[in-house]
């Protein structure tokens, strides 16, 4: 699904980039002397510098080199708010690119990633805690739905921490970290307490 | 609390002047999760993880997408006050009482071995497998190399049980094998697949879609083979008000309805010439196996009765016999009914369950659940704690638990006053298993099957080929 987007968006650089019609190619979009704003890469940043950070790091990387050559700004941090267990506040600042988990185990919070963001556990489930942020998130892949089946305390703003990634609209967004990681039956059977 | 903790275990350290000892048997996902979280809880603990079999991992050795915990686990082992020692075996290469004297702790995490039986006449015609075994088959486990399936008397195989498991054989079956030769699958395994003349499967369940076992992403997978005929009966798929309920309260019982009702509304009416065909049978519960006429021995269907779902409440509806029977013709069939434990001397054992009787991870000494009837130093993690349920991840909060009642058990005391003598732990492990002349495999020959195994893929174009026997796997480890 994302591969094929960034081919179309690798593609199009390509192009650009031999037909002389842009001086660079940043992450943020291609500068150009005479012709305005690409939709193409404008609607595409999120999904082009997030989860393909996340899941290409060798694209990543290619990008990286990209923006180094071309922009002149400062890489985009947003604000994030972690609320833990015990409902104790954390604002971290996390670079637009970046994923809630890797940015929490940046800043010591407490927050599980068994799986390393392979989409193979539900250990880094976050609750976002404002409607209006839930839903300017991406609707979560199949992977990830299969993978939030299973986490403890779902809620309808519930997400994985390694698949939500930082952009520039999601600034201010704060995200709890569930209660109760003890619950490990599959069909959401609770032990009874002793 | 942390510091009360990190006190008393350091404190433990000084009176009896030595680590503590723990050893886990079993070196599946509970093994490796309970080995990591009691490095990290306890900085004096030596842990020790011994596996009957020369290579690590247990079941996740067969699964796809699985390097990543690979990784994980490899980390553990390597930690310099961890070791792993393959080929040893509980109950023959030494006994539970024996690794209760040599270590503080003892884990039990070996996992379900075995099948559960449905005890019906017919059950050991040939040709009626258990599905455990035919996985174990085709993943090369050096357990499973023997099971030979004829896949080439028939062309219509019933599978029994509607879980992941059931999907995942149904799978093999059904794949174009020129998918099949670039997985890891065992070699003899494609070359008898390529030959098989299977072209029917039947998933039967006893009860109806919504209680269906299986997770989405399994049932997505098997949905989306190439070319293939997909059946499920449209009055099936009609949900009671308990089913509503049910689907409401959980998520995964949704997702898998979901996709069942758009496969059978998308399916066509007549499957074409040559095409392979996945039945999906539910509200069928198996009464015997019925034998051949013609080849005497050998199983030519199943009869079943059909069911209805009876009270309980959502999630508790169960499945009874209505009188009426039907047979479904097959020449293969594939019990896949859940897995069970094995006991060991020595051990208490809920036949019912199929699982170690425990409260919260520690043993208890019998199955009537008193909890002042603990097994001291005993302890459990993983299915044979759980039974056989849940994906890997679920072993990590399993293992949390039980690590957190041996902390409990140390802060306590428990364990201090019946062990305030040193063990002698890993030393005293390998010296009974010398005297023995067993030969344990350390971790670092596992990564010399590991980089033969991909070797000998590489040659053919897979990423691995398996090594299957006993035999192959100590001749390079060693």
């Amino acid at each position: 699904m994302l591969l094929p987007r960034l081919l179309r968006v690798g593609a199009f650089m390509v192009k650009e980039l031999s037909r002389g019609g842009c001086t660079s190619i940043s992450r943020t979009g291609c500068t150009r002397q005479h012709w305005r704003p690409f939709i193409e890469l404008q609607s595409v940043p999120r999904v082009f510098q997030g989860s393909i950070f996340q899941k290409y790091p060798h694209f990543s990387t290619t990008a990286e080199n990209d923006a180094s050559h071309g922009s002149n700004k400062q890489k985009d941090m947003i604000n994030v708010t972690f609320v833990d267990k015990d409902g104790e506040e954390k604002n971290i600042k996390v670079p637009v690119g970046m994923s809630m988990l890797e940015a929490a185990h940046e800043n010591d919070i407490e927050l599980e990633g068994a799986c390393e963001g392979s989409l193979a556990c539900s250990t880094c489930h976050v609750i976002v805690m404002d409607m209006d942020y839930y839903n300017k998130l991406e609707d979560p892949t199949d992977e990830e739905n299969d993978m939030l089946d299973l986490a403890f305390g779902l809620t309808e703003t519930s997400r994985l921490g390694c698949q939500i990634v930082a952009s520039p609209e999601l600034d201010g967004i704060r995200l709890a970290i569930p209660a109760a990681t003890r619950n490990f039956a599959v069909d959401g059977y609770v032990p009874k307490p002793h | 609390m942390y510091k009360a903790r990190a006190w008393l275990s350091r404190s433990f350290t000084a009176l009896s002047s030595n680590p503590l000892r723990v050893c886990v048997v079993g070196s599946g996902p509970a093994g490796f999760y309970t080995a990591e979280k009691t490095l990290k809880a306890h900085q004096e603990a030596q842990v020790d993880i011994i596996d009957r079999l020369p290579t690590p991992f247990g079941l996740v050795r067969s699964e796809k997408l699985q390097q990543i915990v690979i990784n994980q686990f490899s980390r553990v082992v390597q930690h310099e006050r961890c070791s792993f020692f393959g080929n040893v075996t509980l109950g023959s290469s030494v006994s539970l009482s024996e690794l209760r004297q040599l270590y503080h702790v003892v884990v039990l995490a070996y996992g379900a071995e075995s099948d559960r039986a449905l005890g019906i006449p017919g059950e050991d015609l040939i040709g009626v497998h258990s599905a455990r075994e035919f996985v174990w088959w085709y993943n090369g486990h050096p357990d499973g190399k023997n099971l030979s399936p004829d896949l080439k008397s028939t062309d219509t195989a019933v599978i029994l049980g509607q879980g992941n498991v059931a999907l995942d054989v149904a799978r093999i079956l059904l794949r174009p094998t020129e998918e099949l030769a670039t997985t890891d699958i065992a070699s003899y395994a494609w070359t008898a697949l390529e030959g098989s003349s299977i072209r029917k499967v039947y998933l039967v369940g006893r009860r109806g879609p919504v209680q269906a076992a299986c997770t989405a992403k399994e049932l997505r997978e098997i949905l989306g083979i190439k070319n293939l005929y997909v059946h499920i009966r449209e009055d099936d798929l009609i949900k009671s008000p308990t089913d509503e309920e049910e689907m409401k309260n959980s998520r995964i019982q949704r997702r898998v309805y979901e996709l069942l009702s758009k496969a059978a509304a998308s399916a066509s009416s007549q499957p074409m010439l040559g095409q392979r065909e996945l039945h999906f049978v539910f509200f069928r519960k198996p009464d015997s196996f019925l034998e051949s006429n013609e080849r005497s021995g050998h199983v030519s269907g199943v009869h079943f009765e059909k069911t209805a779902l009876k009270g309980g409440g959502p999630g508790k509806q169960y499945a009874v016999g209505t009188g009426e029977f039907e047979d479904l013709d097959c020449g293969m069939v594939l019990k896949s009914i859940g897995y069970k434990s094995v006991p060991v001397n020595g051990l208490p054992f809920d036949n019912h369950k199929g699982i170690v009787p425990n409260i919260r991870g520690r043993v208890l000494k019998n199955i009537s659940g008193d909890s002042s009837q603990v097994e001291n130093g005993l302890y459990v993690c993983g299915w044979l704690k759980r039974g056989p349920t849940g994906i890997i991840a679920t072993n990590l909060y399993c293992a949390e638990e039980t690590v957190g009642s041996i902390s409990e058990d140390l802060e306590q005391g428990v364990l201090a006053s019946s062990s305030g003598l040193p063990k002698p732990g890993r030393e005293g492990l390998l010296q009974l298993l010398d005297n023995r002349n067993v030969r344990p495999v350390p971790f670092s020959a596992w990564e010399k099957i590991d980089s033969e195994e991909k070797r000998l893929g590489s040659l053919r174009n897979k990423p691995k080929e398996k090594l299957t026997t006993y035999e192959d796997l100590l001749k390079v480890a060693t």
